[in-house]
C-alpha cells in the first residue's frame, strides 16, 4: 500500500512546476497571445476588421493554409520537409477541374484528386525513406515535376466550367454553415448565429484528427521518435520507412484537400495556383512551434501560426500599409519564433 | 546451466581473422567484464551475441540450446537485450515513451495507454532504485538517468542476458557509481550482464569474472578476486602473454 502510494507520487512528479509555467514555456502560447492582441488592436483601430464579411474572408483564407500547415507540421516533426505542397495543391485542383470539365460527377473527380495527391506523397516518401535521399532536394525536384505535369494535364486552358456538379463543387469550397454561437453570450454579448466558411470546418476536423493521431496513437509516437532520434527508432524496431512514407502521403492529402476547397471558392483553376504556397505553409508551421530539426511541433501550433500570418496580411491591407511590407512582418515573426526557441533552450540546457 | 555459451567461435572477414576460437560461458546473474584494446575483437564478439553478425565457425547456445541469431530483433526475442553506447534514446520524448518505444501499450482501439506505461515505467525505475521519473523528458536528464532509462528498457522484456557497451565512457564519477548500481540491480534479478568497458576500475567494482581479448583471441578468463588491475592491463597490452 505504502509503496503503491509513493510509486504513484513518483509517477505524478513532473519537471514542470505548474500549469502557468508550462504554458509560458510554450512558443505557441506567445504566438496565440500575439494573434489575439493583433485581433483586439485591429478591431479597435479599424472599422473594417471586425465586420462579418472581413472575418469570413480572413478565416477562410487562413484555413486553406492551415490545412496544409497541419500536415506539414507532421512531416517536420518526423524530421523532414516538403516543398512539393504548392504543386500538389495545383495537381489536385487540376485533376478535379479537368475531370469535372469532362462532365464527370464530383465524387469521381474527388477520388481521382485523392489518388493524384496520394501518388505525389507516395513518390516523395519512397524516394526519401526507401532510397534514403535528402527530403529538401527530393521535394524540390518533385515540386518542379508535379507542377509541370499539372500544367501538361491542363493543356494551358483556364478551367472555369466544371460540368453538371459545378454548383456542388462551389458550395463545398465556397459555402458556409450557419452555426449558433449564442451560448457564448456570457462573454461576447454580440454572439449569435454566424456563417462559418466550410474550409474552416474542414480545417478544424483535420487539426483535431491530426492532434489526436499525434498524441494518442503509436503512429504519432513513432513520428516524434523518428524526428527525435531516427537511429534509436530503427534500433527499437519502429517501422521507420513505412512511417516516413505515411507522413509525406499525409501532407500531400492535406494539400490536395486544400486545393480542392480552393477551386470551389475561386471558381477557376489557374496555372499559378498554389505557387509559393509551400513557403507560407512552412512559415506557419515554424511560427507555430514546429522545429525544423525534428521531434517538436503541434497541430494547434500550425493553426495558430497560419492565423497569425493571415491576420498580419489582412491588417496591412486594412491599415492602408503597402502590402509589400507583408514579407517583412512574416519574416520577422519567423525569426522571432526561432530566437524564442533559442532563448528557451539556453534556459533549460545545462 | 549456463545461460549463454559460446563454443570455439571464430569470425573472419575475408582474410582478416577478427575472432579466433573464442569460448565463453555465462551463468544467470553473473556479471562478466569484457576487456581488450581497440581491434582486439570485442565489438565483433558483441555483434555476434547481439545478432548483427554470424560467426564463421563455432556454435552459440542460449539456455543449452544451439541458436542461430538472424538479426538483432531475433536476438532480442531469444532473451538478449543490448544497451547501446549512445543509448539509442529519443531526447524529445519522456522516459516512459523511450522505454516503450516500438512496444507501446495500447488499448483495444489502438489508443496509447499512458497510464499503464507510466505505471510500469515507475515500477521498473523503482526496481532499479533509480530516481528517474517516467514523465520527465530525456533531454533534461543526467547521464546516469539516461542509463537508467536505457536499462529499464531492456527489463521490459525480461531478458536473460543484457549486453552493455561502454556504459560509463562519457559520464561523471558520481553517475558512474549510479550506473554500477544499476548493473547490480540487474544481477539481483538473476540477469546475466556482459559489460564492455575500457575502465578497469569499473570492471573490478562490479564484475564477477573478466574476459580479456587480444588480437581476436581469448587470453584470460579469470575470477575478479584472482587477478589484479596490473595483471589485466598487462594482458590487454600484451606485456603478459596469457593467464
Amino acid at each position: 500500500m505504502s509503496t503503491d502510494s509513493t510509486l504513484a507520487a513518483v509517477i505524478d512528479k513532473q519537471t514542470n512546476k505548474g500549469f502557468i509555467a508550462w504554458m509560458v514555456s510554450r512558443q505557441v502560447f506567445w504566438i496565440f497571445l500575439a494573434t489575439i492582441l493583433a485581433f483586439i488592436y485591429l478591431s479597435i483601430a479599424t472599422k473594417t476588421f471586425m465586420t462579418p464579411q472581413n472575418l469570413f474572408n480572413v478565416t477562410r483564407n487562413f484555413s486553406l493554409v492551415a490545412i496544409i500547415a497541419v500536415g506539414m507540421t507532421v512531416v517536420i516533426i518526423a524530421g523532414g520537409i516538403d516543398l512539393t505542397v504548392g504543386a500538389t495543391l495545383l495537381m489536385a485542383a487540376m485533376v478535379t477541374g479537368v475531370s469535372m470539365a469532362a462532365d464527370m460527377p464530383l465524387w469521381q473527380a474527388v477520388i481521382l484528386a485523392i489518388l493524384a495527391s496520394g501518388a505525389v506523397g507516395l513518390a516523395n516518401g519512397l524516394l526519401i525513406a526507401v532510397a534514403g535521399m535528402p527530403p529538401f532536394v527530393i521535394t524540390l525536384g518533385m515540386m518542379s515535376i508535379v507542377r509541370s505535369l499539372a500544367l501538361v494535364l491542363s493543356n494551358n486552358k483556364l478551367i472555369s466550367d466544371f460540368g453538371p456538379d459545378q454548383d456542388l463543387l462551389y458550395s463545398i469550397g465556397g459555402g458556409s454553415q450557419y452555426i449558433d454561437f449564442s451560448f457564448l453570450q456570457f462573454i461576447l454579448p454580440q454572439a449569435h448565429v454566424i456563417p462559418i466558411p466550410n474550409p474552416v470546418l474542414f480545417m478544424v476536423v483535420v487539426a483535431l484528427i491530426t492532434g489526436f493521431l499525434l498524441r494518442w496513437t503509436q503512429w504519432g509516437r513513432w513520428v516524434f521518435a523518428i524526428g527525435g532520434n531516427e537511429k534509436a527508432a530503427i534500433l527499437t524496431g519502429v517501422p521507420v520507412k513505412t512511417i516516413k512514407v505515411s507522413v509525406y502521403m499525409y501532407v500531400a492529402l492535406c494539400a490536395g484537400l486544400s486545393g480542392f476547397l480552393e477551386i470551389g471558392w475561386l471558381g477557376t483553376v489557374t496555372a499559378n495556383q498554389g505557387f509559393g504556397r509551400e513557403l507560407i505553409v512552412i512559415a506557419a508551421s515554424v511560427i507555430g512551434g514546429a522545429n525544423l530539426v525534428g521531434g517538436i511541433g503541434t497541430a494547434f501550433g500550425a493553426v495558430v501560426g497560419s492565423a497569425l500570418i493571415e491576420v498580419i496580411r489582412n491588417s496591412l491591407t486594412l491599415l492602408g500599409i503597402n502590402s509589400f511590407w507583408q514579407g517583412t512582418f512574416v519574416g520577422g515573426f519567423i525569426i522571432l519564433a526561432v530566437s524564442f526557441d533559442r532563448l528557451r533552450n539556453k534556459d533549460t540546457s545545462e | 546451466m549456463a545461460v549463454l555459451e559460446l563454443d570455439s567461435v571464430s569470425k573472419h572477414f575475408g582474410a582478416i581473422e577478427a575472432l579466433n576460437n573464442v569460448s565463453l560461458k555465462i551463468e544467470p546473474g553473473e556479471v562478466v567484464g569484457l576487456v581488450g584494446d581497440n581491434g582486439a575483437g570485442k565489438s565483433t564478439l558483441v555483434k555476434i551475441i547481439a545478432g548483427n553478425f554470424h560467426q564463421s565457425a563455432g556454435k552459440l547456445q542460449i539456455d543449452g540450446k544451439v541458436e542461430m541469431l538472424s538479426s538483432p530483433s531475433d536476438a532480442r526475442r531469444k532473451g538478449i537485450e543490448i544497451v547501446y553506447q549512445d543509448l539509442a534514446l529519443a531526447d524529445n520524448l519522456t522516459a516512459a515513451a523511450n522505454i516503450f518505444l516500438g512496444r507501446e501499450v495500447t488499448s483495444r482501439f489502438g489508443i496509447l495507454d499512458y497510464k499503464a506505461m507510466y505505471k510500469r515505467a515507475g515500477e521498473l525505475f523503482a526496481e532499479l532504485k533509480s530516481e528517474t521519473r517516467p514523465r520527465d523528458i530525456v533531454r533534461r536528464m543526467s547521464g546516469g538517468q539516461r542509463q537508467a532509462v536505457a536499462i529499464a528498457r531492456t527489463r521490459l522484456s525480461n531478458p536473460k542476458i543484457v549486453l552493455m557497451d561502454e556504459p560509463t565512457a562519457a559520464i561523471s564519477v558520481r553517475q558512474v557509481a549510479e550506473v554500477l548500481n544499476l548493473i547490480r540491480r540487474l544481477k539481483d534479478q538473476k540477469i546475466a550482464v556482459i559489460l564492455i568497458s575500457h575502465r578497469i576500475p569499473d570492471i573490478f567494482a562490479v564484475c564477477d569474472r573478466l574476459v580479456v581479448l587480444r588480437r581476436g583471441g581469448k587470453v584470460a578468463d579469470k575470477r575478479i578476486d584472482a587477478t589484479s588491475p596490473e595483471e589485466v592491463t598487462g594482458l590487454i597490452t600484451g606485456a603478459i602473454r596469457e593467464a
